[in-house]
């Protein structure tokens, strides 16, 4: 059964877009901007788990958490820096702004520590497990148990927690939600550092499953994960999910009928269509009303 | 309660108050009465903390809140329910009110209001775990009023909550500003619609073009001349 094994493989790998796609959808739903800085984010969070696992000896879960809880802070700090003072600006000026940041992030990095790739450690268990006739690594089942894990976190941040319902009013509308007592500045925080952290667990996912991380890492992932976010609906949580997954599977598909050298093109093929047959996406946000 | 002295608000270079005062007792309902683009709703986003006035001071109890930022406006007690109701569509009705009272902590006291909520406006129970957005406009205004009072109000700003409704409902909206008003919430009332605000009004002020041009009891502005003309269709 090559096909179970390819459709898991496909689940995982579009899982780690989901990841990411998740922070995308959540900062525009909440401010407009499509933060392109956001794939420098899954890059650092690879990192940042790299040292955790050899130079501290961290274990694979410590070490997510640590790239969880330093990307968030990142995020916050990007957002504070950079993005605040434009709240009112045009969107051409933010979203400037926001690929100016990614060449920052990028090119620091590579002036600190070169562009050379890094290897990742080992660090889950890799075991061949038969499922149906399928052979499945123990990392690919690893890495889907963790990701549903944070997804099923988010949605009840989201749905059951003060600063979830604050999220998604001031998505809404802004002032409406201050008029309820809600500090939108601190709201958008909070989502920014929610969205990175989710972005950094990625890179440590990335890096433990595809074994080779480097300073722009992020670029094609983080663009793809855009790419997710759009298919399901900008704006859209569970269409964040379920663009990443369709994009997963739709990209290993095509690898292995044996295009594989048309994987990425397949991303902006779906990007293109979706833009001309549905641009509003799968979950598109149904529109509000202005009365 | 609220005393609004000399206050100018700008947009940008547009300025929409001019030298605007105006006072609040405690346990009044005060009615601002004016036209389309007349600056009303202006005034209620100045006190409500989204607008900062340029000059001028606003004092509740004693205090100066002018420019403060608006979550501590609403935690002390001035809640605004605002012009076109600006429901959550994308959130239960449940979860609207919850919202409402999004500062408080004590569990009880907002399990108690929300059971007053529900007892004014009975809709609202029948379809809690509704969307907010599949409501109709007079079961929204009801959603934005019982969201306010969600958040324990001392005075309750209502921008034009007539607009846009069937007179039926408006008579109903009215009736409970008058019960929300009785059990002890001041109100200060913006509308377009003169002769239903001026009906429960103890006192009213007229604003034209961002300026108060008329103030005095309901009864005296309702037998004015001036507004007669202008708000009660010559009547
Ligand atoms: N966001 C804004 N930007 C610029 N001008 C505004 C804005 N909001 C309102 N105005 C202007 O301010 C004036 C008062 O508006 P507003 O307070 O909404 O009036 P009202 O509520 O009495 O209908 C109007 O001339 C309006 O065009
Ligand atoms: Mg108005």
């Amino acid at each position: 059964m090559d096909w179970l094994q390819q459709l898991i493989n496909g689940i995982s790998l579009g899982s780690i877009y989901a990841l990411i796609a998740l922070g995308y959808t959540m900062v525009y739903g909440i401010i407009k901007l499509i933060n392109f800085a956001h794939g420098d984010v899954f890059m650092l969070g690879a990192f940042i788990g790299f040292f955790a696992i050899t130079r501290w000896e961290m274990g694979f879960l410590p070490a997510l958490i640590i790239a969880m809880v330093l990307c968030s802070m990142i995020g916050v700090i990007i957002e504070r820096v950079a993005y605040k003072r434009l709240r009112n600006a045009t969107r051409i000026a933010a979203l400037t702004t926001a690929i100016g940041v990614s060449f920052l992030i990028e090119y620091t990095m590579i002036f600190f520590r070169g562009a050379t790739p890094e290897a990742y450690p080992q660090v889950l268990p890799n075991k061949n497990i038969n499922i149906l006739g399928a052979n499945i690594s123990s990392q690919t089942i690893l890495i889907l148990i963790v990701t549903i894990i944070l997804m099923i976190l988010l949605q009840f941040i989201v749905h059951k927690t003060k600063i979830g319902k604050a999220m998604r009013a001031v998505s809404h509308d802004a002032d409406a939600a201050r008029l309820m007592g809600i500090n939108v500045d601190n709201t958008i925080s909070a989502t920014f550092a929610i969205g990175s952290a989710l972005a950094g667990a990625a890179g440590v996912i990335f890096g433990s499953y595809y074994t080779r991380i480097d300073p722009l890492m992020g670029v094609l992932p983080g663009l793809k994960a855009f790419i997710a976010a759009v298919l399901g609906g900008i704006g859209s949580i569970p269409g964040a999910m379920v663009g990443g997954f369709i994009l997963g599977i739709v990209e290993t598909i095509v690898s292995a009928v044996g295009y594989s050298l048309w994987r990425d093109a397949a991303a902006f093929v779906i990007l293109i269509l979706i833009l001309i047959l549905k641009p509003a996406g799968i979950f598109g946000k149904n529109i509000r009303e202005k009365v | 309660m609220l005393q609004v002295n000399n206050i100018d608000v700008f947009y940008g270079n547009i300025h929409a108050l001019k030298n605007v005062s105006l006072e609040v007792n405690e346990g009044e309902i005060v009615t601002l009465i004016g036209a389309n683009g007349a600056g009303k709703s202006t005034l209620l986003k100045t006190l409500s903390g989204l607008l900062k006035p340029k000059q001028g001071t606003i004092l509740y109890n004693m205090q100066q809140i002018a420019g403060k930022p608006a979550q501590m406006i609403v935690k002390n007690g001035i809640v605004q329910v605002p012009e076109g109701r600006r429901v959550f569509a994308n959130m239960t009705v449940e979860e609207n009110l919850e919202l409402g009272a999004f500062l408080r902590k004590d569990r009880e006291g907002i399990k108690k209001d929300l059971q007053h909520v529900f007892e004014l406006f009975p809709r609202l129970e029948e379809r809690r775990k509704q969307l907010s957005g599949t409501l109709s406009g007079g079961e929204q205004q009801m959603l934005a009023m019982g969201r306010a009072i969600m958040a324990k109000p001392k005075l309750l700003l209502l921008d034009e909550p007539s607009m846009g409704l069937a007179p039926l409902i408006v008579q109903q909206i009215f009736e409970i500003i008058q019960t929300i008003n009785k059990e002890g919430t001041t109100i200060l009332l913006v509308e377009q619609n003169a002769h239903m605000a001026l009906s429960i009004a103890d006192r009213a002020y007229v604003i034209e073009t961002g300026k108060i041009v008329l103030s005095g009891t309901a009864k005296e502005l309702k037998e004015s001349d001036q507004v007669r003309a202008a708000y009660l269709g010559g009547m």
